[in-house]
């Protein structure tokens, strides 16, 4: 009988997402033990679980380590998105405990939760297999269906959660087409062996199989990073879902579905460059536009910002149109940025909100300049960063994006982001003209700064200023990464 | 038409039929065991493609053991027939879209050679290496880190169970 030769594993390949997913089995275990008032703890292991990964992730820069025959490549794309998904779920993880407490919803299997979330949005970013980009998306997708509707006692986030994973399983089918049809007319799923086949045999580049097989992935990659006309999932899901979650689904999984978008595109795809920008191109304009008019007209604040997430994915995916340096860089700082400003905006409103959640909208921020003058200060701050106006992030992020798109040659598409971007100002103002200009209904007297808050807090606004002051440096790193 | 050919057009026949009663049935016991008759066509395509293993582990999996949950928990659960009201939402706009889609595909399909890649493994090497052994041995170089990355998954959504669907917690 043969042997069969095991593979070289290369388990220095999969480091960050192993840590992630040992120490959420380990504090499953330790959960059952702790008595329910304790449960924060578990979220504080949980910390040192994400430090230690952060630990490998930085360590390995520079060093792309391929493991496991192609399966997954651990290069400086994938370290760049892993910080992404560290940094976000380390803020959602610090906010999430005050909330569970007031919501009366403190399972100790939240944290374990985030984390494998987090395993599944590592192996999107490092997966060269279209097999390991798929299990990383669905460990990802069902492990959120179960944090948004985590809060049992709530019925929103019932609906939450059974909405999105009705919806979510639908849109999965369309990326799983796309990957099978793409295997059959390549015979391979590394994504590698995928670019090399076209390559090799360019009458390929008129079989529709492999178009449809494009098309249908670029469904499932639309649905995830909430692109219109694939968004009508995100205003229930985000409005219903417990805050701390609709802050970790709108930075993470949004950023894991672009890398995987843009590993899968940019180097499987890169024959069909002019059919898929062209694809994008629409894609892009729909989703600013449509994001941008619809949350103006939104009341809750939570909604507001699930159409401004929609926005937001319209402007990434200018750099993605673009798809020169310049672009590709923009996507990967615009989601570094927006992780920052869009994580401090929601642990503001979860300090805002009342148990049940009723205190979500706009109007219920009137005055609270007067009683919480550093709140609002803060709150300004991420607005104004998800608008775009210097010395923020936002505005850094932006800039790179649509100069791409005008280096690429698609000057309207820059033009309508801009105009886009204007139109957006008008409701992120309305809240800030909420929180100065109107006399306090409400005084506040709920709102307590927890040192965790605290802490977010800071380094939300110490991202948004550093990445808005001082923008080359990280650049320059996205700007590596992208070098894939 | 040779005989194969026309094999599959009556199983394929088959199992779209069975598919349009699971989605059109009111009663579920009747889009269940319609979804049986579904798995059990896809378990004959496994057959014709040689892939016995497959058609096998579909059989036994899908037909049988799922299946058989599902039915069970129908029945526990005593669902009633849904009654009267039928959902005529949006029908004209997607049927027309519908349509339209299929003849865009026929279209597109007849203008232009479908040959997608030939792959190593072909009905000579299944029939000499056997076709568990290669699924082992695909399952354990090719795509050992998708297979562990499964269990993780199952975890997951074991986890997911007990939260969302336990009484108290």
């Amino acid at each position: 009988m043969e042997t069969i030769a095991i593979p070289a594993v290369n388990l220095a390949a999969i480091m960050p997402e192993t840590v992630l997913s040992v120490v959420g089995m380990i504090l499953l275990l330790i959960n059952v033990f702790l008595p329910t008032e304790k449960k924060a703890y578990l979220g504080y292991l949980s910390l040192i679980g994400i430090a230690v990964s952060l630990f490998y992730t930085m360590n390995g820069w520079g060093t792309p380590q391929e493991g496991f025959n192609g399966s997954v490549l651990l290069d400086n794309f994938s370290h760049f998105f892993n910080v992404i998904f560290l940094l976000c779920s380390a803020l959602t993880i610090l906010i999430a405990d005050q909330y569970v407490q007031r919501e009366e919803c403190n399972h100790g299997e939240l944290y374990p939760l985030i984390l494998f979330a987090t395993t599944g949005m590592m192996f999107m970013a490092s997966g060269t297999d279209l097999m390991t980009i798929f299990l990383g998306l669905e460990v990802l997708s069902i492990a959120l269906y179960i944090l948004a509707g985590f809060a049992r006692n709530n019925v929103k986030s019932n609906e939450a959660g059974l909405k999105y994973f009705l919806l979510g399983a639908f849109s999965t089918c369309f990326l799983l087409y796309g990957m099978a049809l793409t295997y059959g007319a390549t015979g391979t799923t590394k994504i590698a062996g995928i670019a090399q086949f076209i390559a090799q045999n360019s009458i390929l580049s008129k079989n529709p199989i492999l178009l449809v097989g494009m098309l249908l992935m670029a469904v499932g990659f639309s649905f995830k990073i909430a692109a219109a006309p694939f968004h009508m999932w995100t205003p229930d899901v985000y409005e219903g879902a417990p805050t701390p979650i609709t802050a970790f689904m709108s930075a993470g999984p949004k950023a894991a579905g672009f890398a995987a978008f843009l590993r899968v595109f940019l180097v499987a795809l890169p024959m069909f460059k002019a059919e898929w920008t062209s694809l994008l191109w629409a894609l892009a304009v729909l989703t600013m536009t449509f994001g941008n008019i619809t949350a103006i007209y939104q009341n809750n604040i939570k909604r507001m910002l699930a159409y401004s997430s929609i926005a937001h994915a319209g402007y990434a995916l200018v750099g993605f149109v673009a798809a020169n340096e310049v672009g590709v860089a923009g996507i990967l700082f615009y989601l570094l940025s927006y992780t920052f400003m869009n994580l401090g905006a929601f642990a503001i409103i979860i300090l805002v909100g009342k148990k049940g959640e009723p205190n979500n909208n706009v109007s219920d921020y009137a005055g609270l300049s007067v009683k919480h003058p550093a709140l609002a200060l803060a709150m300004s701050v991420f607005l104004f960063s998800l608008m775009g106006i210097p010395p923020t992030a936002g505005f850094v992020g932006k800039f790179y994006l649509f100069s791409g798109a005008i280096k690429s040659g698609y000057i309207w598409l820059a033009i309508i982001g801009v105009l886009n971007s204007a139109a957006s100002v008008y409701y992120y103002l309305r809240v800030m003209v909420f929180m100065y200009m109107k006399a306090p209904e409400e005084d506040f007297a709920w709102l307590k700064v927890t040192p965790a808050f605290f802490v977010t807090v800071v380094i939300a606004i110490a991202g948004v200023l550093v990445l808005g002051v001082a923008p080359q440096y990280f650049l320059k790193l996205a700007q590596i990464a992208v070098m894939i | 038409m040779d005989i194969q050919t026309l094999f599959f057009a009556v199983v394929a026949a088959v199992a779209i039929l069975s598919g349009i009663l699971v989605i059109t049935c009111r009663n579920p016991i009747n889009s269940a065991l319609s979804l049986v008759m579904t798995f059990f066509c896809l378990a004959t395509f496994y057959v014709m493609l040689d892939a016995p293993f497959m058609a096998a582990i579909q059989v036994i999996v899908y037909a049988g053991a799922i299946m058989v949950l599902i039915i069970f928990v129908i029945m526990l659960l005593n669902v009633r027939v849904e009654s009267g009201k039928k959902y005529t939402h949006g029908v004209l706009i997607g049927s027309i879209m519908a349509v339209l889609l299929l003849f865009e595909a026929f279209y597109f399909l007849n203008r232009s050679s479908l040959t997608g890649a030939r792959g190593m493994i072909d009905a000579n090497v299944v029939q000499n290496v056997g076709h568990v052994e290669l699924i082992g041995r695909a399952m354990y170089t090719d795509f050992l880190l998708p297979f562990e990355i499964t269990s993780i998954l199952l975890l997951v959504a074991i986890i997911g169970a007990v939260i969302l669907a336990k009484k108290k917690i």
